[in-house]
């Protein structure tokens, strides 16, 4: 095949259309910070593939698009966050670490990889205080935001902002009221009903010990959202 | 840290990579936090002493004094020795304070590290693996003196039992069935476990006679520390069930201590004749 030469302008602009187009297809994930922490709703119909899970003491890790690439994704974030706690100290772990070691990774990986990832990954990790929560949201390329109250990713990411906007409350909901919001709003953007079986939810609860990260079951799901 | 860990790194999980296993993943990052097999010499470091565990019918039970001996001294008076391994197993440690306590906290990070990685807890059979090849790389350390030897005891979710893991310096692991004792008061623990240890205890039994014992360790064996009272200073208690590892509080601890000296001092008491006053000449006779 002849040489031709593409602008970099249009290089980056078919890679993101492409990891565009990866995450478009999958499933979406939200973010919420509630009463006493921050709070994970998914639609996964499978128990065993997770879209979220547990990095750290008090750090979370979401992804939605390709499970490969996330999943690779949360290893080695699980892998820096265990051998850096366990050479300094647990309390030198922190979100911001991480978020900034994903986007340096996703970056290179747009720029210098023959395809870039189709994922999108958000590190949420709870404060002492509400104001101490911290939600990062990392796309694709590299790029980081850094998120208050709500964060939605994934297939429905913008149709899920826009519900959320509106209907996110002033004063921080309770876990219930959260897990309610996020199963309407999934209701409402999908156009049908989400039997609770096929939610995924977790939370950052800074009321538990040392590991904050807690999986909610079906039967908790059920019997909160009844 | 001694290298950054990369993509690159678990890219090559599928292959030859650390997989979910924490001391594989610290030793292709950094080997000499695990410690050099090339040591030469006899070290000697503070000495825990006295550790149990006792089954009983809901899980079992882990204790251990407070006291670190160097030789003839006491190292420190408020050591910890028994530690929640993860949520439904212990770890109590004797021997060499230092390299135990290591170790303690690389099994920690090991079973959490797998738990993350995999989404599931190891079995209760696994963790004790787990820890028996810690203490087989150990081995060289312990030739030269410094050598570990942890009590591991845990509920295992599958049987839905408590059970305890003895194990020797090179790493040998056994199971026991009703309770066991190591350390240097180790025996005079086994000694008064066995004479009131029964099947099928309740928890506060098990705790009773957890108590007992290390009372009795501490009244026989120098290096084993007894209920400091002046300090305020009691041996550390955990129970496991299916509800999870649970420190029991110190006010319980010091009121069972306080009941069982109420219980001995009759007892033990010298009687009155026992005393002799040398000042007093003898009567003629």
């Amino acid at each position: 095949m002849p040489y031709s030469y593409v602008s970099p302008e249009q290089l980056m602009k078919d890679k993101g259309d492409y990891a565009r187009k990866g995450i478009a297809r999958g499933r979406s994930v939200m973010a919420l910070e509630y009463a006493d922490g921050i709070m994970f709703v998914a639609e996964n119909p499978s128990v065993t593939l997770h879209k979220i899970s547990e990095i750290y003491d008090k750090i979370a890790f979401a992804g939605v698009g390709k499970f490969n690439e996330f999943e690779q994704l949360r290893i080695v974030g699980i892998q820096r966050a265990d051998v850096k706690g366990y050479s300094y100290s647990r309390e030198d772990v922190t979100a911001k670490g991480l978020a900034n070691y994903y986007s340096q990774s996703l970056g290179m990986i747009f720029t210098e990889a023959p395809k870039p990832y189709e994922c999108e990954i958000l590190v949420a990790a709870v404060g002492d205080t509400h104001e101490q929560n911290e939600m990062f949201h990392i796309l694709y390329d590299g790029s980081v935001s850094d998120r208050q109250n709500w964060v939605a990713m994934g297939g429905q990411a913008e149709a899920l902002g826009t519900y959320l906007k509106e209907k996110y409350p002033k004063k921080l909901p309770t876990l219930a009221a959260g897990l309610k919001l996020g199963r309407d709003a999934l209701h409402s953007v999908e156009g049908r009903e989400i039997p609770f079986e096929a939610l995924e939810a977790a939370v950052l609860d800074r009321k538990r010990a040392r590991r904050k990260f807690r999986r909610l079951t079906p039967a908790q799901l059920q019997e909160t959202l009844a | 840290m001694d290298r950054e860990l990369s993509l690159q790194d678990v890219m090559r999980v599928p292959v030859h990579g650390p997989g979910s296993s924490f001391s594989e993943l610290l030793r292709t990052v950094s080997p000499d936090s695990l410690g050099r097999p090339d040591w030469q010499g006899v070290v000697h470091g503070p000495e825990g002493t006295t550790v149990l565990a006792v089954r009983f019918k809901d899980g079992v039970i882990v204790a251990g004094d407070r006291r670190a001996t160097e030789g003839f001294q006491i190292a420190h008076r408020s050591i910890e020795k028994v530690f929640a391994a993860d949520d439904m197993s212990a770890v109590a440690i004797a021997g060499a304070a230092g390299p135990a306590v290591e170790m303690v906290r690389l099994l920690q990070t090991e079973l959490e590290h797998y738990e993350k990685v995999e989404g599931e807890r190891l079995s209760l059979e696994g963790k004790a693996n787990k820890l028996s090849q810690m203490i087989r790389a150990n081995l060289p350390a312990a030739m030269q003196g410094m050598a570990v030897v942890p009590l591991f005891a845990g509920y295992d979710e599958r049987r839905g039992a408590g059970r305890i893991f003895k194990y020797d310096i090179t790493g040998g692991r056994y199971e026991e069935d009703d309770y066991h004792a190591t350390g240097s008061g180790g025996k005079d623990a086994r000694s008064s476990l066995k004479k009131r240890y029964k099947q099928d205890l309740t928890r506060d039994e098990a705790v009773k006679i957890a108590i007992e014992a290390l009372f009795d360790a501490a009244d026989e064996d120098v290096g084993t520390g007894g209920p400091d009272l002046m300090r305020g200073i009691f041996p550390t208690v955990a129970v496991i069930t299916s509800d999870g590892t649970i420190e029991i509080a110190e006010e319980e601890i010091k009121a069972l201590f306080e009941e069982l000296i109420g219980e001995r001092r009759e007892q033990m008491m010298l009687p009155e004749t026992h005393t002799v006053d040398v000042r007093r000449p003898k009567a003629e006779g």
